[in-house]
């Protein structure tokens, strides 16, 4: 939908820069003028809020490093430093900390949107790879942030995951050692990963770069799932319409951060990360950060160590091949009755691999894991074959359609507005 | 609206509820006493220290926990600092005073004592973390000066999704304040304690290596106008101002967070009410005219 450019240079300096770097004809392209489909629902506004946060949490980063010391002896003191005589260090930590889980709040809103509305499909498959790699690179940011504080769950936490590749074959044990940069989890260790947590926030930005680009050349899927076919009637131009609704949707979403940064700033963190990392002393229950218990469900689940690790990457992976595991033409699930249901159950099974993910490896829990680990590559694998005999519901013939369909009957018909907007939904 | 994601949902959360109640029974299987909750004059949104409960608090850290435990992080300084026990700045110099600080190397390239000035931190009681084991038996006494917020207990489902509304955070200093006041004598059947071992009600495992700190009437409170202490001079007294203090050192700017936390709230909800009705003003006209969206 990359279309021709509307911009005009109004003054003699546009005019000339305009002739030597386009950037302003690029910026005007890509957030004024770019057609946004009309109909889309505050689920969309999240993608505004991920650029929101991750600059939020480099603005952050960037001024908390001025005042942190990775060193194995002196990093919790300095953090502690922050907390106290750091001129409102205590704000700038609990922003950056809380601002982590905040960021997967987002992301997997994000992710959910796209499945249920078939964001992955054709001819987006390269715009929700690249997500992927995002929503990696994240993962291994957050891992490495969490362990800089030098607490005892960042140590254990720092220990159990990197002894994850020990179970690879042959090069398992080279591996953690070349990670650790010793033989145990140490300062080197603690060095690296400062290093790196510093580093990939700039690579996630690149590809976050990379990822508009390909969502601006195919443009914005909707909910209804149907392609722009009249740039007239079925989009409105980014600025304002899109715009004022990201920023609203940012306000709202910045309310309930603040809510936690202010009021209940440990509520997603572990009280055992404010007990100094001791290599002699194990945690009681080592437990990762809420965004990973789903996939620290899996890697529990398997009895077998290496299988574990490959069940973790692959419930990871799985997403990837998305755009070609599910076989149905029709993108959105407002019209596929028998793969609407399987979206929610999946939503729940993540849910309770999260809860099983914070509960001991110990019966009963370890065998529910098993059960809902199942059913999480049962997701994936259910959508191969429904897609063959699923029998959608009638799609609007275009995003204009759909929304006329929706606001005809003025105001006293919400009940048949409902039902308009979700047509045959029982099936 | 389609029923059966709802019913599935619904089935799925029931499953979810089964769960946990096996984790609840789980977990009264285990040795823990849930420590009761206190109220607490910093809980709340609006939540400040109590300045007397605070400079109590540091009286009984200062005569009895101190000589055991340190309190590394803490510059004396911060004593008087707004938001805190808000001793006065002569009063926390002539406190200093009495500490003995060791510092150096001088000119001749040795160390020496000094007394203490406002700047410097607490002294610890021991030079190191093996001195402090010698001298207690095997046992390190933890660091006090962010304990508050390293100590907690599981609140479980659904309570812990309550907590976010109810802004329930204190478990920390309720299990403090209840600890200082569980020592009992262990039931019937309790294995025999071992020399250094102590029974307490909320330690988990209900062994712990400090003996009983404190007995009713040990530290003097401060006098109000009809000579005696406005609180009564009673363990469990003790034991909450000495919690309200650690919470206090564990996050010495709670009052101006909570303070700033209420401006920045008040503005969003201003604000994002001003973005709502401009959103829709901006899409009560699509570009052709209509009104239709």
């Amino acid at each position: 939908m990359s279309g021709h450019s509307t911009y005009v240079p109004k003054t003699g300096f546009e005019r000339w820069l305009d002739a030597r770097l386009p950037i302003v004809r690029l910026m005007h392209d890509s957030a004024v003028s770019y057609p946004v489909p009309r109909n889309l629902n505050y689920l969309w506004t999240f993608g505004g809020i991920l650029v929101f946060m991750l600059v939020a949490q480099i603005v952050t980063g960037v001024i908390l490093a001025m005042h942190y010391t990775p060193h194995a002896t002196m990093a919790f003191n300095s953090v502690e430093h922050i907390m106290r005589d750091v001129n409102f260090g205590w704000l700038l930590r609990y922003l950056h900390s809380n601002g982590a889980s905040m960021f997967f709040v987002a992301v997997y809103v994000h992710i959910f949107r796209g499945l249920y509305y078939g964001s992955y499909k054709a001819p987006r498959e390269v715009l929700w790879i690249l997500g992927v790699v995002i929503f990696l690179l994240m993962m291994a940011t957050a891992f490495m942030g969490y362990v800089l504080p030098w607490g005892q769950m960042s140590f254990w936490g720092a220990t159990v995951i990197t002894n994850l590749f020990s179970a690879l074959p042959v090069v398992g044990e080279t591996i953690v050692t070349f990670l650790w940069g010793g033989y145990s989890v140490d300062n080197p260790t603690l060095n690296r990963f400062f290093s790196l947590h510093y580093l990939l926030p700039f690579m996630i930005f690149g590809v976050v770069i990379l990822h508009i680009w390909a969502l601006h050349v195919v443009g914005q899927n909707n909910p209804t799932g149907v392609e722009v076919k009249n740039v007239q009637k079925d989009t409105v131009p980014f600025t304002p319409y899109a715009t004022i609704k990201d920023i609203f949707g940012m306000v709202c979403f910045i309310f309930v951060f603040a809510y936690f940064v202010f009021y209940q700033p440990n509520f997603m963190g572990h009280a055992d990360n404010y007990i100094p990392a001791n290599p002699a002393v194990t945690p009681t229950h080592i437990v990762p950060e809420w965004y990973f218990l789903p996939f620290y469900a899996i890697l529990r689940a398997i009895p077998d160590k290496l299988g574990g690790v490959l069940a973790m990457f692959a419930a990871i992976a799985v997403l990837a091949f998305l755009p070609w595991l599910d076989t149905s033409k029709v993108k959105s699930m407002r019209y596929r009755p028998v793969a609407r249901v399987l979206f929610w159950a999946f939503l729940v099974v993540c849910i309770v691999l999260g809860y099983l993910g914070a509960m001991p490896a110990e019966e009963p829990f370890v065998t529910y894991s098993r059960i809902f680990t199942a059913l999480y590559f049962g997701y994936f694998i259910s959508l191969v074959l429904v897609g063959i005999f699923e029998k959608p519901a009638k799609l609007p013939n275009s995003i204009a359609d759909s929304v006329l369909a929706n606001t005809k009957g003025g105001s006293g018909a919400s009940l048949a507005a409902a039902t308009a907007s979700e047509p045959n939904a029982k099936g | 609206m389609s029923t059966t994601p709802f019913r599935l949902a619904l089935a799925g959360l029931s499953f979810g509820l089964a769960l946990t109640a096996n984790a609840l029974t789980a977990q009264a299987a285990g040795d823990r006493v849930i420590p009761p909750q206190q109220s607490w004059s910093f809980s709340g949104p609006v939540g400040k220290f109590d300045r007397a409960q605070l400079q109590r608090g540091f009286k009984v850290v200062k005569e009895v926990c101190a000589s055991c435990h340190a309190m590394s992080l803490i510059p004396m300084r911060t004593l008087s600092q707004p938001g805190g026990p808000e001793f006065t700045p002569g009063q926390v110099t002539a406190l200093a005073a009495t500490y003995q600080i060791k510092d150096g190397p001088n000119d001749q390239g040795e160390m020496f004592d000094r007394p203490g000035r406002p700047a410097d931190r607490f002294p610890s009681p021991f030079p190191n973390e093996q001195a402090a084991r010698a001298a207690n038996g095997g046992a390190y006494p933890p660091d006090l000066s962010v304990l508050a917020k390293a100590r907690t207990y599981e609140r479980g489902f659904p309570q812990f999704i309550i907590d976010i509304f109810s802004q329930y955070q204190e478990q920390g200093p309720d299990y403090i304040a209840a600890l200082l006041a569980g020592y009992k004598e262990p039931p019937q059947g309790f294995p025999p304690l071992l020399p250094g071992q102590n029974y307490n009600t909320y330690m988990p495992g209900h062994l712990i290596a400090m003996p009983q700190p404190l007995q009713d009437g040990q530290v003097e409170y401060p006098k109000g106008p009809d000579g005696k202490s406005p609180v009564p001079e009673t363990v469990a007294q003790y034991g909450k101002d000495v919690a309200a203090f650690m919470v206090w050192m564990a996050e010495p700017h709670l009052e101006a967070r909570k303070r700033i936390g209420m401006q920045v709230m008040l503005f969003l909800i201003f604000f994002g009410g001003l973005l709502y009705y401009t959103k829709k003003k901006v899409w009560s006209r699509m570009p052709d005219g209509s009104t239709a969206h």
